[in-house]
């Protein structure tokens, strides 16, 4: 078993790559797609702003590898956010393999935003609920492909799933135990 | 909903974990690693590492202890001091920090907070502001790390905060001076006048004594999170217990 990593420019990379050490899977961290071809699954890393991670992956052709690849294939906040149609942040178009529409989060006085800490994830598979760390600003309100939401003005998606394609807004590698466990929830069930 | 976060504040000097009185008298309390790992699996929400000495050298934090911690935690951990520039920043997060923590620098060049927030999100950007009261005028202070160093700026504290959220910071600390160390409690006063003028997440932190203490910040104050130093790492609470207290007292808090 060996995880490519999808090297978009990010600074989470070391960190997702650290929790997969620390639940002893081998990982590579490239970005270049034939590398990647040779891995039996991949996550796409996600921080900063949605339109510079597209622009990364199309510079590397990773947007092609992305779209034709059958792999499981876990996409980590932004690297979720860009599995969609399409996002009011930078207002980007992105790759449209989930419908629907990035938006900017309503915040009010108790919740401000970015929508910062740890919230509780709710699903009906009981080994994902739980709390885990979020740091976003943009994401995506009930999509269709949800699969666990969380609560914040509206309710998020936390996690979505469609075919071989996985989402996860908040930052399993910096949500603790939970976190670990949902990385192999993805491991096992992808 | 989210929960409030209970984030244990480490000053860093060569390489270790240190506790001093008003500045002097600086004593070891522990190795980084050993108490990053202790802290987190207590039940940390984040950790925040402070260079009580690079600032003041106008030298950036050593990044190998940075990637060490990254290696050895799985919770957020901001890393402040020193950090006065995009490429220090980019140090900072390539080493594996998730956020950077800058006080004076920004206040010396307020278009730095901009400038990090365009080129890592606003995710990463906390500004840590200084505030001390006198004759209930709340003023920035600059430079505290050291006892030569820190002066009052001629900055009213809500003036900085439009101006830091007007940049585009992710997240303010806001350290009430006149309550540090004291452990009586945070400065309830000076953070519910401020508050009503902040719209990102902000932690409070001066004061801390007791698990009461906190269940005061989060019921009267807006606060995401409360930071405290002293009171962990000299045991007198510990996480677990006050975790517990806060969840009895119905505060939202994160199960460990």
């Amino acid at each position: 078993m060996k995880i490519g990593i999808l090297d978009c420019g990010g600074s989470n990379l070391n960190s997702i790559k650290f929790s997969l050490d620390r639940l002893g899977i081998d990982s590579i961290t490239s970005n270049d797609a034939c590398q990647l071809e040779r891995t039996d699954k991949l996550i796409i890393p996600g921080v900063g702003a949605s339109d510079v991670v597209m622009k990364k992956l199309s510079e590397n052709s990773l947007d092609d590898l992305i779209k034709s690849s059958k792999k499981p294939i876990l996409g980590i906040c932004v690297g979720m956010q860009i599995l969609f149609e399409y996002s009011q942040e930078g207002d980007t178009s992105c790759l449209g393999l989930l419908k629907g529409k990035v938006e900017k989060l309503k915040g009010a006085y108790e919740y401000p935003i970015p929508h910062m800490g740890w919230n509780y994830v709710n699903s009906k598979h009981k080994d994902i609920c739980g709390y885990y760390y979020y740091a976003n600003s943009y994401g995506v309100i009930s999509s269709e492909n949800e699969i666990a939401s969380t609560e914040y003005v509206n309710t998020i998606s936390a996690v979505v799933k469609k075919n071989n394609l996985y989402g996860c807004q908040f930052h399993p590698e910096k949500s603790s135990l939970a976190g670990l466990d949902f990385i192999n929830f993805f491991i096992n069930n992808s | 909903m989210l929960t409030k976060r209970i984030i244990p504040c480490l000053d860093v000097a060569n390489g270790n974990v240190v506790k001093g009185v008003e500045f002097k008298n600086h004593t070891i309390v522990g190795s980084i690693i050993e108490l990053s790992e202790k802290y987190d699996s207590e039940g940390a929400d984040e950790l925040v590492f402070y260079d009580i000495k690079a600032s003041t050298k106008n030298a950036l934090v050593s990044k190998s202890w940075v990637t060490e911690v990254a290696k050895n935690i799985s919770i957020p951990f901001c890393v402040a001091g020193g950090i006065s520039s995009v490429s220090s920043a980019r140090e900072i997060l390539n080493s594996g920090a998730d956020k950077v923590s800058i006080n004076s620098p920004a206040i010396e060049d307020p278009l730095l907070i901009k400038k990090l927030a365009k080129e890592f999100g606003s995710q990463c950007v906390v500004v840590g502001i200084d505030s001390f009261a006198n004759n209930n005028r709340y003023s920035v202070h600059a430079k505290t790390g050291c006892e030569k160093t820190t002066h009052e700026t001629n900055i009213q504290t809500i003036d900085w905060i439009n101006v830091v959220q007007e940049m585009g910071a992710g997240e303010i600390v806001l350290n009430c001076m006149n309550q540090d160390g004291k452990r009586s409690g945070f400065d309830l006063n000076q953070i519910k006048l401020l508050q009503n003028n902040i719209s990102i997440p902000f932690i409070a932190s001066g004061g801390a004594g007791s698990p009461e203490d906190f269940v005061d910040l989060f019921t009267n104050t807006n606060a995401s999170g409360g930071l405290a130093a002293s009171i962990f790492h000299k045991n007198i609470i510990s996480l677990p217990v006050l975790k517990k207290y806060l969840k009895l007292k119905k505060i939202n808090i994160r199960n460990v």
